[in-house]
């Protein structure tokens, strides 16, 4: 990296650790498990940062936030100086400042992080949305726009996850009439149906989503891309620009027997009903979900962490996570994967499943797994494991898969014109997100496979980026 | 946008209910075999329903349910005039409608009004529709007029003899697949057992045999997996891949045992809703 930055002295303050509700009754409840810091931490850890000349924190953020700039503004008194900051180049700050995996982003590039702890910069990041938030509304954000269009400009969004969040911030923020279809009947995707509620309030999306209406953005819920709408007719309707970001889809199994018993869920499936469909409060709800009283779940994952502390929150006795390698490799955000632990969640590692079990009922009774080995590093540079011959029952009633994702067939199918990638996603420039049809630019699980809310986030930026280049000028593109 | 209730038809006083739904994006692009999914209230599970008919002129879907439980009892209270919250569609993939000489449509019980579409969907296509309905009694049995618009034959079947033939469907089908060699093709909408026993008799005649799976569903546009279905001894999902497959290929008895997989939840549910109703 940068070789030239001086090795720091040795920082006066520890890092401030964020207040949060205590393991054992968090694991019970279906309250946000962090709580935030207050002004007073907030300006205790941002008295921590360096100012460097030469940020390595910015460059390990996918979306290029000006880290020393919001926290210089940030030490000088001025919140909602560091919240515009923010929002220069981030459209759901909130958002990011809880789900990001910053260890290796941002924080993972923090100078501080070399001999002590980096500055949390995650925390700080939340502490300014959230606060601003509190204090002013998002109203206040409504006819910010920067520049004065040409001619009336409107772009499209299919999906209503962070990527297409991101293209609808950033373009509005311009002045481009910006429409958002949802197939859902709730916006936010991801981060509604699948990020928990307690690691992601529901009323944080909600606040964000309603930024955006602030800002003139249109939302229209149940519309399916590729089924209601087709891409082409919005083409022909006289949208400028539409761009794809539909999630990555659907579920992967692993074609072992008794995959579909009673009691087998995909992680989609386990999330969607709690957190979409509020199965936490059935019958309250109307959506039912299965509570188990021993629960496995498959995977490594922040899904997996997800799905794991839901089961956990739902009344289980037994949570364990079943992975194939071991702690180190597994994929999931330190942060989440500390608190499971300490939520008790139990780790299975090393041991990969090779059937269900089912009673006369087609019930779930157990998973009969093979104890794993690591050998050589694969082409991700995880060890990969090698299956050992001995084998062992796991007592379970309930199954939760999260070991990712293939691409949605739904609006691919629909567009015969898009081209495609091996593995069946969208194919994009990787510079500015364009599909193989003009005009159509795609962005985050679609594209990449199953990745994170910021790296769809990044996506998003560059697709409308590029549209502003292409639609606005040079100029706009920011 | 309202999803309005523009007509309400009692078809079975307290148990199958028709609306016809204010849609137009909807009805627009609704093929036969087409569903949708849709949601009481903002308390509502989302629940999938086959589109009955389709009037794109008038921006109206039909769809006709029968009440088995909260959320369809929660469906069944609207009246005309009111909204329902969500109706998003249409989903799955549409019947795969090939030139026949001849295509028996079964339907049975509220099974009826799904095939219906169906049956108009080869006869729009040229092809002869014979329609073969049945349920327990005549007073049970749906879209008699509607079906006998276009198909030349309905034949029917009653558990009492009420009305045609006394006995099953499968009988009858039974029947005219060992009289009439033009059939080419045979569709079968209705109860698992049902669909599970015409794949049965379709079997020694060879005649492709297509079958709609009413599996659970959460999204229904293929994110859950919550709709699979073993075909062929693949696992696929019913949303995305279907609701129709080869009633061939079908494992009936893994689609039975995962119908009833919220059975406790769907009756506290219910008894709680009719306490409180």
């Amino acid at each position: 990296m940068n070789e030239k930055t001086k090795t720091p002295k040795k920082p006066k303050t520890p890092r401030t650790p964020m207040p949060e509700q205590p393991p054992f009754v968090r694991a019970r409840n279906f309250l946000e498990v962090t709580l935030g810091y207050t002004a007073e931490l907030a300006a205790l850890e941002a008295s921590r940062c360096l100012q460097c000349k030469t940020p390595l924190c910015r460059k390990g953020c996918p979306v290029e936030i000006d880290i020393p700039g919001f926290i210089a503004r940030l030490r000088a008194g001025d919140r909602d100086g560091a919240y515009r900051v923010l929002r220069q180049t981030n459209s759901l700050p909130a958002v990011c400042g809880r789900v990001c995996p910053q260890e290796v982003q941002c924080e993972g590039s923090c100078i501080l992080g070399k001999k002590g702890e980096p500055v949390a910069i995650g925390r700080l990041e939340r502490y300014v949305a959230d606060s601003f938030a509190a204090e002013n509304g998002c109203m206040q954000l409504t006819g910010e726009t920067t520049c004065a269009l040409p001619r009336e400009i409107r772009v499209a969004c299919i999906g209503s996850g962070p990527s297409s969040l991101t293209v609808a911030g950033y373009l509005s923020a311009l002045g481009v009439k910006v429409t958002v279809y949802e197939a859902l009947h709730e916006l936010g995707g991801v981060l509604i149906y699948g990020i928990p509620e307690f690691r992601l309030p529901k009323d944080v999306v909600r606040r964000e989503v309603d930024a955006m209406r602030a800002l003139d953005v249109e939302f229209k819920t149940n519309w399916v891309g590729g089924k209601t709408i087709l891409v082409r007719e919005l083409l022909d309707q006289g949208f400028d620009a539409v761009f794809i970001g539909v999630g990555a889809g659907l579920p992967r199994f692993m074609d072992i027997p008794g995959e579909s018993l009673i009691g087998v869920y995909s992680a989609n499936e386990y999330l969607t009903r709690v957190n979409l469909g509020r199965a936490y409060a059935f019958p309250e709800y109307d959506t039912p979900v299965t509570r188990g009283a021993h629960v496995a779940v498959f995977g490594g994952g922040n899904v997996a962490m997800d799905a794991a502390r839901t089961a956990l929150r739902l009344g289980a006795e037994s949570v364990h996570i079943v992975y194939r390698r071991t702690k180190g490799e597994m994929p999931a955000r330190r942060e989440e994967l500390e608190h499971a632990l300490e939520e008790g969640v139990k780790l299975e590692i090393l041991a990969n499943p090779l059937r269900y079990n089912g009673d006369e009922n087609r019930r779930l009774v157990s998973v009969t797994l093979e104890r794993q080995k690591l050998g050589e590093p694969d082409a991700s540079g995880r060890r990969s494991p090698a299956p050992t011959g001995e084998t062992f029952d796991l007592p379970i009633d309930t199954a939760i898969i999260a070991i990712g994702t293939r691409p949605n067939p739904i609006l691919l199918e629909s567009t015969p014109e898009l081209k495609l990638s091996k593995r069946g996603y969208i194919e994009v420039d990787p510079e500015t997100g364009e599909t193989s049809i003009p005009g159509v630019y795609a962005g985050g699980d679609i594209v990449t496979g199953a990745a994170t809310v910021i790296s769809a986030m990044g996506a998003g930026r560059r697709a409308a980026r590029s549209i502003a280049r292409k639609f606005i000028g040079e100029d706009a593109a920011r | 946008m309202p999803y309005r209730i523009v007509k309400r038809k009692d078809l079975i006083p307290g148990q199958t209910v028709l609306m016809v739904v204010d849609a137009p994006m909807i009805a627009a692009k609704a093929r036969p075999g087409n569903f949708v999914i849709l949601r009481v209230n903002d308390h509502g599970e989302r629940i999938p329903l086959t589109i009955a008919d389709r009037d794109p002129a008038a921006g109206t879907i039909t769809i006709v349910f029968l009440v088995v439980g909260k959320s369809t009892a929660l469906l069944a209270t609207l009246q005309e005039g009111q909204d329902i919250l969500d109706v998003c569609g249409p989903l799955g993939r549409p019947t795969h409608i090939e030139k026949r000489k001849a295509v028996i449509c079964v339907g049975g019980g509220t099974g009826i009004a799904a095939m219906h579409h169906i049956a108009k969907g080869h006869h729009e296509a040229g092809n002869r529709v014979v329609a073969v309905i049945g349920a327990r009694n005549k007073d049970l049995l749906l879209f008699c007029d509607e079906l006998g618009s276009f198909c030349p034959e309905v034949l029917i079947a009653t558990d009492d003899g009420s009305r045609g033939h006394k006995g099953f469907v499968t009988e009858v089908l039974q029947k005219r697949l060992e009289e009439d060699k033009d059939i080419e093709e045979v569709v079968a909408i209705g109860p698992v057992p049902m669909m599970e026993a015409v794949a049965k008799v379709t079997k020694p005649f060879g005649v492709k045999t297509t079958v709609s799976l009413n599996s659970i569903m959460v999204d229904g546009i293929g994110m859950c997996g919550a709709c699979r279905c073993t075909v062929d001894g693949h696992v696929r999902f019913a949303c995305v891949d279907g609701p129709e497959f080869d009633g061939h290929a079908v494992d009936f008895q893994e689609l039975r045992m995962r119908l009833g997989q919220f059975r406790c939840e769907e009756k506290q549910s219910f008894d709680q809703f009719k306490a409180r109703s």
